[in-house]
Protein backbone atom coordinates (compact mmCIF):
# COMPACT_ATOMS: atom_id res chain seq x y z
CA UNK A 1 0.00 0.00 0.00
CA UNK A 2 2.83 2.35 0.91
CA UNK A 3 4.40 1.60 -2.46
CA UNK A 4 1.10 2.26 -4.23
CA UNK A 5 0.74 5.65 -2.58
CA UNK A 6 4.35 6.52 -3.34
CA UNK A 7 3.97 5.58 -7.00
CA UNK A 8 0.69 7.46 -7.38
CA UNK A 9 2.08 10.62 -5.81
CA UNK A 10 5.28 10.25 -7.81
CA UNK A 11 3.32 10.36 -11.03
CA UNK A 12 1.78 13.69 -10.05
CA UNK A 13 5.23 15.05 -9.39
CA UNK A 14 6.74 13.64 -12.54
CA UNK A 15 4.09 14.87 -14.93
CA UNK A 16 2.64 17.92 -13.19
CA UNK A 17 1.36 19.47 -16.40
CA UNK A 18 -0.50 16.38 -17.51
CA UNK A 19 -1.90 15.85 -14.02
CA UNK A 20 -3.03 19.47 -13.83
CA UNK A 21 -4.61 19.12 -17.26
CA UNK A 22 -6.47 15.99 -16.21
CA UNK A 23 -7.73 17.66 -13.05
CA UNK A 24 -8.86 20.69 -15.03
CA UNK A 25 -10.65 18.58 -17.63
CA UNK A 26 -12.49 16.73 -14.87
CA UNK A 27 -13.24 20.04 -13.17
CA UNK A 28 -14.62 21.74 -16.28
CA UNK A 29 -16.70 18.73 -17.23
CA UNK A 30 -18.20 18.54 -13.76
CA UNK A 31 -18.53 22.31 -13.65
CA UNK A 32 -20.68 22.44 -16.78
CA UNK A 33 -22.76 19.58 -15.45
CA UNK A 34 -23.00 21.41 -12.13
CA UNK A 35 -24.16 24.60 -13.83
CA UNK A 36 -26.87 22.64 -15.52
CA UNK A 37 -27.83 21.02 -12.22
CA UNK A 38 -28.05 24.46 -10.57
CA UNK A 39 -30.35 25.76 -13.28
CA UNK A 40 -32.48 22.63 -12.99
CA UNK A 41 -32.70 22.87 -9.19
CA UNK A 42 -33.72 26.50 -9.28
CA UNK A 43 -36.22 25.94 -12.04
CA UNK A 44 -37.72 23.10 -10.05
CA UNK A 45 -37.95 25.33 -7.00
CA UNK A 46 -39.69 28.13 -8.91
CA UNK A 47 -41.97 25.69 -10.57
CA UNK A 48 -43.16 24.14 -7.35
CA UNK A 49 -43.88 27.63 -6.01
CA UNK A 50 -46.12 28.28 -9.01
CA UNK A 51 -47.72 24.89 -8.55
CA UNK A 52 -48.70 25.73 -5.00
CA UNK A 53 -51.19 28.11 -6.50
CA UNK A 54 -53.21 25.23 -7.90
CA UNK A 55 -56.46 25.33 -5.93
CA UNK A 56 -59.91 23.86 -6.20
CA UNK A 57 -63.00 25.71 -5.07
CA UNK A 58 -66.16 23.74 -4.43
CA UNK A 59 -69.14 26.09 -4.16
CA UNK A 60 -72.01 24.85 -2.01
CA UNK A 61 -75.78 25.48 -2.08
CA UNK A 62 -76.99 28.61 -0.35
CA UNK A 63 -79.00 26.44 1.98
CA UNK A 64 -75.99 24.57 3.33
CA UNK A 65 -75.54 25.10 7.04
CA UNK A 66 -72.21 26.00 8.61
CA UNK A 67 -72.14 22.61 10.36
CA UNK A 68 -72.63 20.77 7.09
CA UNK A 69 -69.90 22.87 5.53
CA UNK A 70 -67.51 22.07 8.38
CA UNK A 71 -68.31 18.33 8.13
CA UNK A 72 -67.69 18.53 4.38
CA UNK A 73 -64.35 20.15 4.94
CA UNK A 74 -63.36 17.42 7.40
CA UNK A 75 -64.35 14.78 4.85
CA UNK A 76 -62.46 16.40 2.01
CA UNK A 77 -59.36 16.89 4.15
CA UNK A 78 -59.11 13.09 4.38
CA UNK A 79 -58.67 12.64 0.62
CA UNK A 80 -55.24 11.23 -0.15
CA UNK A 81 -54.46 14.04 -2.57
CA UNK A 82 -55.49 16.87 -0.30
CA UNK A 83 -53.00 18.90 1.64
CA UNK A 84 -55.43 21.38 3.15
CA UNK A 85 -59.18 21.95 2.98
CA UNK A 86 -60.76 25.09 4.44
CA UNK A 87 -64.32 26.37 4.70
CA UNK A 88 -64.96 29.77 3.16
CA UNK A 89 -68.19 31.22 4.54
CA UNK A 90 -70.20 33.76 2.57
CA UNK A 91 -68.86 36.57 4.74
CA UNK A 92 -65.28 35.54 4.13
CA UNK A 93 -65.96 35.25 0.43
CA UNK A 94 -67.37 38.74 0.46
CA UNK A 95 -64.46 40.29 2.30
CA UNK A 96 -61.99 38.56 -0.04
CA UNK A 97 -63.86 39.78 -3.06
CA UNK A 98 -63.89 43.27 -1.70
CA UNK A 99 -60.21 43.12 -1.04
CA UNK A 100 -59.32 42.01 -4.51
CA UNK A 101 -61.80 44.18 -6.36
CA UNK A 102 -60.77 47.47 -4.80
CA UNK A 103 -62.91 50.24 -6.16
CA UNK A 104 -65.79 47.94 -7.03
CA UNK A 105 -66.10 46.80 -3.44
CA UNK A 106 -69.57 48.27 -3.04
CA UNK A 107 -71.01 46.22 -5.88
CA UNK A 108 -70.94 43.11 -3.75
CA UNK A 109 -73.03 42.06 -0.86
CA UNK A 110 -73.11 38.86 1.12
CA UNK A 111 -76.17 37.48 -0.68
CA UNK A 112 -74.35 37.55 -3.92
CA UNK A 113 -71.49 35.16 -3.13
CA UNK A 114 -71.83 31.48 -2.20
CA UNK A 115 -69.88 29.73 0.55
CA UNK A 116 -67.28 27.20 -0.59
CA UNK A 117 -64.69 24.63 0.37
CA UNK A 118 -61.21 25.69 -0.63
CA UNK A 119 -58.89 22.78 -1.39
CA UNK A 120 -55.11 22.74 -1.81
CA UNK A 121 -53.43 19.62 -3.12
CA UNK A 122 -50.35 17.86 -1.95
CA UNK A 123 -47.17 18.10 -3.97
CA UNK A 124 -47.21 15.52 -6.69
CA UNK A 125 -51.00 15.78 -7.12
CA UNK A 126 -51.01 19.16 -8.76
CA UNK A 127 -51.22 17.78 -12.29
CA UNK A 128 -54.29 17.96 -14.50
CA UNK A 129 -55.37 14.34 -13.98
CA UNK A 130 -55.24 14.46 -10.16
CA UNK A 131 -56.91 17.86 -10.04
CA UNK A 132 -59.68 16.57 -12.26
CA UNK A 133 -60.12 13.47 -10.09
CA UNK A 134 -60.43 15.51 -6.89
CA UNK A 135 -62.79 17.94 -8.61
CA UNK A 136 -65.01 15.03 -9.65
CA UNK A 137 -65.16 13.68 -6.09
CA UNK A 138 -66.08 17.14 -4.83
CA UNK A 139 -68.78 17.45 -7.44
CA UNK A 140 -70.30 14.19 -6.20
CA UNK A 141 -71.00 15.74 -2.79
CA UNK A 142 -74.79 16.42 -2.81
CA UNK A 143 -74.71 20.03 -1.62
CA UNK A 144 -71.85 21.07 -3.88
CA UNK A 145 -73.27 22.68 -6.97
CA UNK A 146 -70.21 23.95 -8.75
CA UNK A 147 -66.50 23.13 -8.76
CA UNK A 148 -63.96 25.55 -10.16
CA UNK A 149 -60.26 25.26 -10.74
CA UNK A 150 -58.08 26.98 -13.26
CA UNK A 151 -58.36 24.16 -15.72
CA UNK A 152 -56.32 25.94 -18.37
CA UNK A 153 -53.70 26.99 -15.83
CA UNK A 154 -53.31 23.44 -14.63
CA UNK A 155 -53.06 22.12 -18.16
CA UNK A 156 -50.42 24.67 -19.06
CA UNK A 157 -48.45 23.79 -15.95
CA UNK A 158 -48.66 20.17 -17.05
CA UNK A 159 -47.32 21.00 -20.48
CA UNK A 160 -44.47 23.05 -19.06
CA UNK A 161 -43.62 20.29 -16.62
CA UNK A 162 -43.50 17.68 -19.37
CA UNK A 163 -41.27 19.81 -21.58
CA UNK A 164 -39.03 20.84 -18.69
CA UNK A 165 -38.60 17.29 -17.41
CA UNK A 166 -37.89 15.95 -20.89
CA UNK A 167 -35.40 18.70 -21.66
CA UNK A 168 -33.81 18.32 -18.25
CA UNK A 169 -33.32 14.58 -18.60
CA UNK A 170 -31.98 14.90 -22.15
CA UNK A 171 -29.64 17.78 -21.37
CA UNK A 172 -28.51 16.23 -18.11
CA UNK A 173 -27.74 12.92 -19.81
CA UNK A 174 -25.89 14.70 -22.60
CA UNK A 175 -23.83 16.77 -20.16
CA UNK A 176 -23.02 13.71 -18.08
CA UNK A 177 -22.06 11.69 -21.15
CA UNK A 178 -19.82 14.44 -22.50
CA UNK A 179 -18.20 14.76 -19.07
CA UNK A 180 -17.57 11.01 -18.91
CA UNK A 181 -16.15 10.88 -22.44
CA UNK A 182 -13.82 13.84 -21.87
CA UNK A 183 -12.62 12.48 -18.55
CA UNK A 184 -12.07 8.99 -19.95
CA UNK A 185 -10.17 10.41 -22.93
CA UNK A 186 -8.00 12.62 -20.71
CA UNK A 187 -7.10 9.76 -18.44
CA UNK A 188 -6.36 7.55 -21.40
CA UNK A 189 -3.88 10.11 -22.66
CA UNK A 190 -2.28 10.18 -19.22
CA UNK A 191 -2.00 6.41 -19.20
CA UNK A 192 -0.80 6.33 -22.80
CA UNK A 193 2.00 8.70 -21.84
CA UNK A 194 3.13 5.99 -19.48
CA UNK A 195 2.68 3.00 -21.77
CA UNK A 196 6.47 2.52 -21.88
CA UNK A 197 6.61 2.54 -18.13
CA UNK A 198 3.85 -0.04 -17.95
CA UNK A 199 5.63 -2.27 -20.45
CA UNK A 200 8.85 -2.06 -18.43
CA UNK A 201 6.98 -2.90 -15.25
CA UNK A 202 5.56 -5.98 -16.94
CA UNK A 203 9.00 -6.92 -18.14
CA UNK A 204 10.52 -7.05 -14.69
CA UNK A 205 7.69 -9.22 -13.46
CA UNK A 206 5.19 -6.81 -11.94
CA UNK A 207 1.74 -8.34 -11.60
CA UNK A 208 -1.18 -6.57 -13.24
CA UNK A 209 -2.53 -5.65 -9.84
CA UNK A 210 0.76 -4.08 -8.84
CA UNK A 211 0.79 -1.99 -12.02
CA UNK A 212 -2.86 -1.08 -11.81
CA UNK A 213 -3.10 0.07 -8.20
CA UNK A 214 -1.11 3.33 -8.46
CA UNK A 215 -3.03 4.25 -11.60
CA UNK A 216 -6.36 3.66 -9.90
CA UNK A 217 -5.35 5.72 -6.90
CA UNK A 218 -4.06 8.44 -9.21
CA UNK A 219 -7.35 8.41 -11.14
CA UNK A 220 -9.32 8.60 -7.91
CA UNK A 221 -7.27 11.51 -6.62
CA UNK A 222 -7.47 13.31 -9.97
CA UNK A 223 -11.23 12.88 -9.97
CA UNK A 224 -11.68 14.10 -6.40
CA UNK A 225 -9.41 17.10 -7.02
CA UNK A 226 -11.37 17.86 -10.19
CA UNK A 227 -14.61 17.57 -8.26
CA UNK A 228 -13.41 19.99 -5.60
CA UNK A 229 -12.19 22.45 -8.21
CA UNK A 230 -15.53 22.19 -10.03
CA UNK A 231 -17.37 22.93 -6.80
CA UNK A 232 -15.17 25.95 -6.21
CA UNK A 233 -15.76 27.25 -9.73
CA UNK A 234 -19.47 26.65 -9.35
CA UNK A 235 -19.54 28.53 -6.07
CA UNK A 236 -17.70 31.41 -7.71
CA UNK A 237 -20.09 31.50 -10.66
CA UNK A 238 -23.02 31.32 -8.26
CA UNK A 239 -21.71 34.22 -6.17
CA UNK A 240 -21.25 36.26 -9.33
CA UNK A 241 -24.81 35.66 -10.53
CA UNK A 242 -26.50 36.17 -7.16
CA UNK A 243 -24.85 39.57 -6.79
CA UNK A 244 -27.56 40.80 -9.14
CA UNK A 245 -30.39 41.76 -6.77
CA UNK A 246 -33.20 40.28 -8.75
CA UNK A 247 -31.73 36.81 -8.62
CA UNK A 248 -32.56 34.81 -5.57
CA UNK A 249 -31.24 31.36 -6.27
CA UNK A 250 -30.45 28.17 -4.41
CA UNK A 251 -27.03 26.53 -4.36
CA UNK A 252 -26.32 22.81 -4.19
CA UNK A 253 -26.89 21.48 -0.71
CA UNK A 254 -24.19 19.62 1.15
CA UNK A 255 -25.20 16.14 0.06
CA UNK A 256 -25.37 17.18 -3.59
CA UNK A 257 -21.91 18.77 -3.38
CA UNK A 258 -20.55 15.60 -1.75
CA UNK A 259 -22.20 13.48 -4.43
CA UNK A 260 -20.56 15.66 -7.08
CA UNK A 261 -17.10 15.19 -5.60
CA UNK A 262 -17.69 11.48 -5.17
CA UNK A 263 -18.84 11.31 -8.79
CA UNK A 264 -15.56 12.98 -9.81
CA UNK A 265 -13.62 10.40 -7.85
CA UNK A 266 -15.61 7.54 -9.30
CA UNK A 267 -15.17 8.87 -12.85
CA UNK A 268 -11.42 9.18 -12.33
CA UNK A 269 -11.22 5.71 -10.87
CA UNK A 270 -13.32 4.09 -13.61
CA UNK A 271 -11.53 6.01 -16.35
CA UNK A 272 -8.16 4.81 -15.07
CA UNK A 273 -9.36 1.26 -14.63
CA UNK A 274 -10.62 1.22 -18.19
CA UNK A 275 -7.54 2.86 -19.68
CA UNK A 276 -5.04 0.65 -17.84
CA UNK A 277 -6.98 -2.48 -18.66
CA UNK A 278 -6.32 -1.94 -22.34
CA UNK A 279 -2.60 -1.92 -21.67
CA UNK A 280 -2.66 -4.98 -19.50
CA UNK A 281 -4.74 -7.13 -21.81
CA UNK A 282 -1.83 -8.04 -24.02
CA UNK A 283 -0.84 -11.76 -23.71
CA UNK B 1 16.16 -24.23 -18.80
CA UNK B 2 14.80 -23.17 -22.20
CA UNK B 3 13.27 -25.80 -24.42
CA UNK B 4 11.53 -25.27 -27.74
CA UNK B 5 9.76 -28.25 -29.26
CA UNK B 6 8.50 -27.83 -32.85
CA UNK B 7 7.56 -24.27 -32.12
CA UNK B 8 5.83 -22.23 -34.80
CA UNK B 9 4.70 -18.65 -34.37
CA UNK B 10 2.39 -17.13 -36.95
CA UNK B 11 1.10 -13.59 -37.06
CA UNK B 12 -2.21 -12.83 -38.69
CA UNK B 13 -0.71 -10.13 -40.90
CA UNK B 14 2.85 -11.14 -41.61
CA UNK B 15 2.62 -14.91 -41.54
CA UNK B 16 5.06 -17.27 -39.87
CA UNK B 17 7.88 -15.57 -37.94
CA UNK B 18 9.21 -18.81 -36.54
CA UNK B 19 8.80 -22.25 -38.12
CA UNK B 20 9.12 -25.56 -36.36
CA UNK B 21 11.99 -24.55 -34.09
CA UNK B 22 13.39 -27.19 -31.77
CA UNK B 23 16.33 -26.67 -29.44
CA UNK B 24 17.30 -26.78 -25.81
CA UNK B 25 19.52 -24.53 -23.79
CA UNK B 26 20.82 -26.13 -20.64
CA UNK B 27 21.65 -24.84 -17.23
CA UNK B 28 24.58 -22.43 -17.18
CA UNK B 29 24.99 -22.51 -20.95
CA UNK B 30 25.93 -19.51 -23.13
CA UNK B 31 24.39 -19.33 -26.58
CA UNK B 32 24.38 -16.77 -29.36
CA UNK B 33 21.31 -16.33 -31.49
CA UNK B 34 22.18 -14.91 -34.89
CA UNK B 35 20.51 -14.24 -38.18
CA UNK B 36 19.58 -11.30 -40.40
CA UNK B 37 16.98 -8.73 -39.43
CA UNK B 38 13.50 -10.17 -39.56
CA UNK B 39 14.76 -13.73 -39.30
CA UNK B 40 12.76 -14.33 -36.13
CA UNK B 41 15.32 -13.68 -33.38
CA UNK B 42 13.13 -11.30 -31.45
CA UNK B 43 10.10 -13.54 -31.87
CA UNK B 44 12.05 -16.46 -30.45
CA UNK B 45 13.14 -14.37 -27.49
CA UNK B 46 9.63 -13.01 -26.92
CA UNK B 47 8.34 -16.57 -26.83
CA UNK B 48 10.96 -17.33 -24.18
CA UNK B 49 9.75 -14.60 -21.87
CA UNK B 50 6.06 -15.10 -22.66
CA UNK B 51 5.55 -11.83 -24.43
CA UNK B 52 4.17 -14.00 -27.22
CA UNK B 53 2.57 -17.42 -27.20
CA UNK B 54 3.45 -20.10 -29.72
CA UNK B 55 0.90 -20.85 -32.44
CA UNK B 56 1.91 -24.49 -32.15
CA UNK B 57 4.57 -26.52 -30.40
CA UNK B 58 5.74 -26.23 -26.86
CA UNK B 59 7.93 -23.66 -25.13
CA UNK B 60 9.21 -24.51 -21.67
CA UNK B 61 11.24 -22.01 -19.70
CA UNK B 62 12.52 -22.45 -16.16
CA UNK B 63 10.11 -25.33 -15.67
CA UNK B 64 7.05 -23.40 -16.86
CA UNK B 65 5.08 -24.12 -19.99
CA UNK B 66 4.69 -20.84 -21.87
CA UNK B 67 2.02 -22.31 -24.15
CA UNK B 68 -0.38 -22.92 -21.28
CA UNK B 69 0.76 -20.24 -18.87
CA UNK B 70 -2.12 -18.30 -17.32
CA UNK B 71 -1.95 -14.55 -17.65
CA UNK B 72 -1.46 -14.17 -13.93
CA UNK B 73 1.54 -16.52 -14.01
CA UNK B 74 3.49 -14.53 -16.59
CA UNK B 75 5.00 -12.21 -13.94
CA UNK B 76 6.18 -15.27 -12.01
CA UNK B 77 8.03 -16.50 -15.09
CA UNK B 78 9.55 -13.07 -15.73
CA UNK B 79 10.95 -12.98 -12.22
CA UNK B 80 12.97 -16.09 -13.00
CA UNK B 81 14.45 -14.40 -16.06
CA UNK B 82 16.65 -11.40 -16.61
CA UNK B 83 15.78 -9.60 -19.83
CA UNK B 84 17.89 -6.92 -21.49
CA UNK B 85 17.42 -4.98 -24.70
CA UNK B 86 19.27 -2.91 -27.22
CA UNK B 87 17.39 0.20 -26.03
CA UNK B 88 18.00 -0.52 -22.31
CA UNK B 89 14.37 0.15 -21.31
CA UNK B 90 15.12 2.02 -18.12
CA UNK B 91 12.60 4.26 -16.44
CA UNK B 92 13.93 7.70 -17.37
CA UNK B 93 12.62 9.49 -14.32
CA UNK B 94 14.26 7.19 -11.81
CA UNK B 95 17.87 6.98 -10.81
CA UNK B 96 20.05 3.96 -11.50
CA UNK B 97 19.41 2.56 -8.04
CA UNK B 98 15.69 3.26 -8.21
CA UNK B 99 15.50 1.41 -11.51
CA UNK B 100 17.12 -1.62 -9.96
CA UNK B 101 15.16 -1.36 -6.72
CA UNK B 102 11.96 -1.28 -8.73
CA UNK B 103 12.56 -4.80 -10.04
CA UNK B 104 12.85 -5.96 -6.44
CA UNK B 105 9.86 -4.00 -5.23
CA UNK B 106 7.54 -5.57 -7.77
CA UNK B 107 8.30 -8.98 -6.36
CA UNK B 108 7.38 -7.82 -2.90
CA UNK B 109 10.94 -7.96 -1.57
CA UNK B 110 11.29 -6.60 1.93
CA UNK B 111 12.28 -2.94 1.97
CA UNK B 112 15.02 -3.71 4.48
CA UNK B 113 16.96 -5.90 2.06
CA UNK B 114 16.51 -3.81 -1.08
CA UNK B 115 19.13 -1.06 -0.52
CA UNK B 116 21.92 -3.54 0.29
CA UNK B 117 21.11 -5.71 -2.66
CA UNK B 118 20.91 -2.75 -5.04
CA UNK B 119 24.31 -1.51 -3.86
CA UNK B 120 25.83 -4.95 -4.43
CA UNK B 121 24.34 -5.17 -7.93
CA UNK B 122 25.67 -1.73 -8.82
CA UNK B 123 29.12 -2.80 -7.60
CA UNK B 124 28.87 -5.97 -9.65
CA UNK B 125 28.24 -4.05 -12.88
CA UNK B 126 30.90 -1.48 -12.04
CA UNK B 127 28.60 1.46 -11.35
CA UNK B 128 28.99 1.81 -7.61
CA UNK B 129 29.54 5.54 -7.92
CA UNK B 130 26.62 6.22 -10.23
CA UNK B 131 23.78 5.06 -8.02
CA UNK B 132 22.09 8.46 -7.96
CA UNK B 133 22.48 9.20 -11.69
CA UNK B 134 19.50 9.34 -13.99
CA UNK B 135 19.65 7.37 -17.25
CA UNK B 136 20.19 10.53 -19.31
CA UNK B 137 23.27 11.28 -17.21
CA UNK B 138 24.81 7.93 -18.11
CA UNK B 139 26.55 6.74 -21.27
CA UNK B 140 24.96 3.99 -23.36
CA UNK B 141 27.30 1.42 -21.90
CA UNK B 142 26.50 2.56 -18.38
CA UNK B 143 22.77 2.46 -19.05
CA UNK B 144 23.10 -1.08 -20.29
CA UNK B 145 24.99 -1.94 -17.11
CA UNK B 146 22.09 -0.61 -15.07
CA UNK B 147 19.73 -2.71 -17.17
CA UNK B 148 21.91 -5.77 -16.55
CA UNK B 149 21.98 -5.07 -12.82
CA UNK B 150 18.19 -4.84 -12.91
CA UNK B 151 18.02 -8.11 -14.87
CA UNK B 152 20.11 -9.79 -12.17
CA UNK B 153 18.08 -8.38 -9.30
CA UNK B 154 15.94 -11.45 -8.87
CA UNK B 155 18.76 -13.97 -9.32
CA UNK B 156 17.55 -15.27 -12.67
CA UNK B 157 18.20 -18.75 -14.05
CA UNK B 158 18.78 -17.29 -17.47
CA UNK B 159 19.55 -13.89 -18.95
CA UNK B 160 17.81 -13.22 -22.24
CA UNK B 161 19.56 -10.46 -24.16
CA UNK B 162 18.13 -8.97 -27.34
CA UNK B 163 20.98 -7.23 -29.18
CA UNK B 164 22.39 -5.86 -25.92
CA UNK B 165 25.37 -4.28 -27.67
CA UNK B 166 23.51 -3.05 -30.75
CA UNK B 167 23.61 0.58 -29.65
CA UNK B 168 27.11 0.59 -28.20
CA UNK B 169 30.57 1.44 -29.47
CA UNK B 170 33.35 -1.14 -29.48
CA UNK B 171 34.69 -0.36 -26.08
CA UNK B 172 31.30 -0.41 -24.41
CA UNK B 173 30.45 -3.58 -26.32
CA UNK B 174 33.52 -5.32 -24.94
CA UNK B 175 32.65 -4.21 -21.43
CA UNK B 176 29.07 -5.39 -21.63
CA UNK B 177 30.03 -8.68 -23.19
CA UNK B 178 32.61 -9.26 -20.51
CA UNK B 179 29.93 -8.63 -17.93
CA UNK B 180 27.63 -11.18 -19.58
CA UNK B 181 30.50 -13.68 -19.61
CA UNK B 182 31.10 -13.06 -15.91
CA UNK B 183 27.43 -13.62 -15.20
CA UNK B 184 27.58 -16.85 -17.15
CA UNK B 185 30.72 -17.95 -15.27
CA UNK B 186 28.76 -17.51 -12.08
CA UNK B 187 26.29 -20.10 -13.32
CA UNK B 188 23.53 -18.17 -15.06
CA UNK B 189 22.60 -19.27 -18.57
CA UNK B 190 22.73 -16.55 -21.23
CA UNK B 191 20.86 -16.45 -24.51
CA UNK B 192 22.06 -13.49 -26.52
CA UNK B 193 20.70 -12.38 -29.87
CA UNK B 194 23.23 -10.41 -31.88
CA UNK B 195 24.12 -9.07 -35.31
CA UNK B 196 27.75 -8.79 -34.36
CA UNK B 197 29.33 -11.71 -36.19
CA UNK B 198 32.78 -10.57 -35.21
CA UNK B 199 31.83 -11.01 -31.57
CA UNK B 200 30.36 -14.45 -32.32
CA UNK B 201 33.47 -15.56 -34.17
CA UNK B 202 35.81 -14.45 -31.44
CA UNK B 203 34.19 -16.63 -28.80
CA UNK B 204 33.73 -20.30 -28.70
CA UNK B 205 30.13 -20.39 -27.59
CA UNK B 206 27.21 -22.23 -29.00
CA UNK B 207 25.53 -20.54 -31.97
CA UNK B 208 21.93 -20.84 -33.08
CA UNK B 209 21.21 -19.27 -36.42
CA UNK B 210 17.83 -18.30 -37.76
CA UNK B 211 16.92 -17.50 -41.33
CA UNK B 212 13.41 -16.57 -42.39
CA UNK B 213 12.01 -18.06 -39.26
CA UNK B 214 13.83 -21.33 -39.58
CA UNK B 215 16.54 -22.59 -37.29
CA UNK B 216 19.12 -23.30 -39.98
CA UNK B 217 22.13 -23.93 -37.80
CA UNK B 218 22.88 -25.10 -34.30
CA UNK B 219 26.54 -25.58 -33.48
CA UNK B 220 25.65 -27.93 -30.65
CA UNK B 221 24.12 -30.36 -33.13
CA UNK B 222 26.69 -30.25 -35.89
CA UNK B 223 29.60 -29.88 -33.58
CA UNK B 224 30.97 -27.39 -36.06
CA UNK B 225 32.59 -24.20 -34.87
CA UNK B 226 30.80 -20.91 -35.15
CA UNK B 227 30.31 -20.11 -38.81
CA UNK B 228 32.30 -17.55 -40.70
CA UNK B 229 30.09 -17.29 -43.75
CA UNK B 230 26.81 -16.45 -42.12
Amino acid sequence: MRLTIREALLSFRRAPLLSALSIMMVAFSLFSFGLFALVAINFEEEFSRVEERVEIQAFVDDTTSVTTLTDGVALVAKYAEVQRAAPITRDEALSRARESMGEFRDVFDAEFLPASIEVQLKEGFRDAVSVRRVADSLEAIPYVNDVRYGEEFVQQLDAIRTVATGTGVALGTAFALVAIIIIAATIRIAVLARAREISIMRLVGATNGFIRRPFLLEGLLTGVAGGLLALLLLRGAFALVTRLDFVNALFLDRSMAMTGIAAGGLLGFMGSAFAVRRHLKHV
Amino acid sequence: MIRFLHVTKEYARTGAALKDATFRIGKGEFAFLTGPSGSGKSTLLKLSYADERPSSGEVRVAGMNVSTLKRGEVPLLRRKLGIIFQDFRLLDDRTAEENIAFALEVTGASSSVIPGKVARLLQQVGLGSKAASYPNQLSGGEQQRVAIARALANDPFVVIADEPTGNLDDRATRGIFQLLQDINMAGTAVLMATHDLELVRRHDYRVLELNRGQLVFDSAETGAPATTER
